[in-house]
């Protein structure tokens, strides 16, 4: 996995509340068998006609944001299915980062697995964001996790956010989480010896 | 004395490997279920890595998310990426030594109705799988919720999942049901009430008098629909209902070990007093049969209702999501909803595929004809269903009246297979998403209950049910 430590990219503002994740990666993209190769096929219903061709009033079509690698939009992104392929979509078309004012639970945890940056900030500071994003001679905003801060285009203003220190320690490790817990592995036998005793039924007999 | 406990502390803290001083633990799962479409990028993690599955005994693998539900599929998968897909998970099971329910196998079905049906989710347990809707096991008494393909490559290789603890929140409906009224109409009703954003960072424990009187498979709905509430999972107290449902189960504990687990799920229940950071209380009586206008779960309405009105919107943002909606479903303002006429009734999925919701759907249908405007189709929830409703007759019935009746999967819920719906079709549907596009590129879907679904096949519009039988 990236690690994500600081970023500088253009911020696209996506207004739109309850985000769901088919609007992310429509279904007929989740047959694939492998994480990349997604970004083309992101918020497709959206940024495409349905008889092909761009839609050019989808805000990633605008020159603007069209190379843009954050995004600013609205509360609860990400709800419905727990499809990684939204993440991977939005990885793969060059988002490392979203900031809304609240995002659904399993979208979240899918993030910190793919090295996207998930930023929570009230209402208010998601709309100014969104505002300079449009007006802003040049959209480009430095998201620096370190200093847990967003360097905003007009008067390089920044806006401190919070995040847990599980979370942010490891986007900017860019860590194997699976090989984490490995090491545990005595942890865990030891974990399921006593659960095997209270409640055998849950195991394999001897 | 001890603090009183939640049930879903209880499991929680049964289950904890480490908890960290930054809150973070290190969760065992028990029960872990795969399908086909979030699991390839796990296995590949695990094969790369030269990783095993820690526990194939507690994995269960089945197809159908993506297959075909016409009877012809025993020979093939015609649609090329699917039959990749399905392939890769058959190999994928067959190298990691994990059982799997194929096509042809009579037990396949919807994961999150094969999994109760073979006594794979017990009470006080952990469950999860790659999708949200593994929140239907939470009807067990089981911690049951959906992951994302990483954490199904943790899960494989580790039997745990590094999470925080989730909130308690307590929903109670209390009093007795109406005539005609379900537990979709409860789901759906609790959804509009709190939202679809309102269970965010929450595990809802449903309770009151109508949740203790619902059968399992009515429990099962309403928790399936915990995530469109925003939860992280749904809970209801194990009772008689639970024991008597799981017991004899291929996968339940057997006779000795089946009295063990009963007294210990007997325990599971919240204690007196057991704290909630949100309880919500809804009454029984002021629960119609709902329907869905919109693009959203929460967009939810009485069938004696009418198409909302975003003028009457609580703020800018609201008014512009409502009038988004309202244009792609194609309705007017304050149209009542009884006059929305439709062209497909969907009646299956993993939130009403079960034999209780085909009965319920049968008896409405029984000596009527499904409209002439009307395309229909029973698409039930496991072969196993399928194979009980046809004991039942109940196979005959929908074919009389001329519904279409299909082999087992996720079907049109999800439309990942040939079931889906053209540009501009209308749906009464069973399932649990009226999403954009999620039956088909620019579908329209009103979620309702399966006694519902069967009204509007038989009228050709949404009709309350109550005026049918």
């Amino acid at each position: 996995m990236q690690p994500f430590t600081i970023h500088t990219g253009i911020a696209a503002p996506l207004d739109a509340v309850n985000v769901d994740t088919d609007a992310i990666i429509p279904k007929q993209h989740l047959k694939t068998i492998k994480r990349t190769g997604l970004g083309k096929a992101l918020f497709e219903e959206w940024r495409y006609h349905h008889h092909g061709g761009e839609n050019p009033d989808f805000v990633l079509n605008h020159p603007r944001f069209r190379e843009a690698s954050i995004l600013i939009t609205g509360a609860n992104f990400g709800c419905g299915s727990s499809r990684e392929h939204a993440p991977w979509a939005l990885l793969d078309y060059g988002i490392r980062c979203v900031i809304a004012p609240s995002f659904a639970d399993i979208f979240h945890n899918n993030c910190f697995n793919n090295g996207i940056l998930p930023v929570i900030l009230p209402q208010e500071e998601v709309d100014a964001l969104k505002r300079e994003a449009h007006e802003a001679p040049d959209p480009t905003f430095t998201v620096d996790l370190h200093r847990k801060v967003i360097v905003r285009p007009m008067g390089n203003r920044e806006l401190a956010f919070e995040i847990d220190d599980h979370g942010r320690g490891r986007l900017l490790e860019g860590l194997d989480h699976v090989g984490l817990t490995m090491v545990k592995a005595q942890q865990i036998d030891s974990f399921e010896s006593k659960h095997r005793l209270s409640q055998p039924w849950l195991h394999p007999a001897g | 004395m001890a603090a009183p406990k939640t049930l879903f502390d209880k499991i929680w803290e049964s289950h904890l490997v480490e908890e960290h001083d930054d809150g973070t633990c290190l969760l065992y799962v028990d029960r872990h279920l795969v399908h086909e479409v979030t699991s390839p990028q796990a296995f590949e993690g695990l094969r790369t890595a030269g990783r095993a599955v820690r526990r194939p005994d507690a994995t269960l693998a089945v197809v159908d998310h993506n297959v075909p539900t016409d009877p012809d599929r025993v020979h093939g998968i015609k649609d090329e990426t699917s039959r990749v897909q399905i392939e890769a998970m058959l190999q994928n099971a067959e190298e990691f030594g994990i059982e799997l329910y194929h096509v042809n196998d009579v037990r396949q079905g919807i994961v999150h109705i094969v999994g109760p049906e073979q006594g794979f989710t017990l009470p006080g347990t952990t469950i999860v799988c790659g999708d949200s809707h593994t929140s239907t096991h939470g009807a067990f008494g089981a911690l049951a919720f959906g992951i994302g393909t990483s954490e199904v490559e943790h899960v494989l290789a580790t039997q745990t999942l590094v999470q925080r603890r989730p909130k308690n929140m307590r929903i109670a409906v209390d009093g007795e049901l109406g005539f005609g009224v379900t537990a979709k109409d409860v789901i759906l009703a609790i959804i509009g009430e709190i939202g679809t954003a309102g269970g965010t960072g929450h595990v809802i424990e449903y309770a009151g008098d109508v949740i203790r009187a619902l059968s399992m498979e009515g429990r099962m709905t309403i928790c399936n629909m915990s995530i469109e509430a925003g939860a992280r999972a749904g809970l209801i107290a194990p009772d008689e209902t639970t024991f008597r449902y799981i017991q004899g189960r291929p996968k339940a504990p057997k006779a000795g070990a089946y009295e063990q687990a009963v007294a210990h799920w007997r325990t599971l229940p919240s204690d007196p007093g057991a704290r909630y950071d949100i309880e919500v209380t809804l009454k029984a009586a002021d629960i119609e049969p709902q329907v869905t206008w919109g693009t959203s779960p929460q967009d939810v309405v009485p069938i004696s209702g009418r198409v909302p009105d975003p003028k009457a919107a609580e703020s800018e943002e609201q008014r512009r999501a409502m009038e988004k909606a309202l244009a792609y479903m194609a309705l007017e303002p304050n149209t009542p909803m009884r006059d929305i006429q439709v062209d497909r009734v969907f009646l299956g999925s993993c939130t009403n595929g079960r034999i209780e919701d085909l009965r319920a759907a049968a008896k409405v249908i029984a000596g009527n004809k499904v409209a002439s405007n009307v395309r229909a189709m029973v698409v039930p929830g496991s072969g196993l269903v399928k194979h009980q409703a046809e004991e039942e007759g109940l196979d005959q019935v929908f074919l009389n009246a001329g519904f279409e009746w299909r082999e087992a999967g996720c079907s049109m819920c999800l439309g990942m297979n040939p079931d889906i719906l053209q540009p501009g079709e209308r749906c009464a549907s069973t399932s649990n998403r009226n999403f954009e596009g999620r039956q088909g590129r620019g579908g329209r879907t009103h979620l309702l209950s399966p006694a519902m679904a069967a009204a509007a096949a038989v009228t050709g519009k949404l009709t309350d049910v109550r005026t049918l039988v």
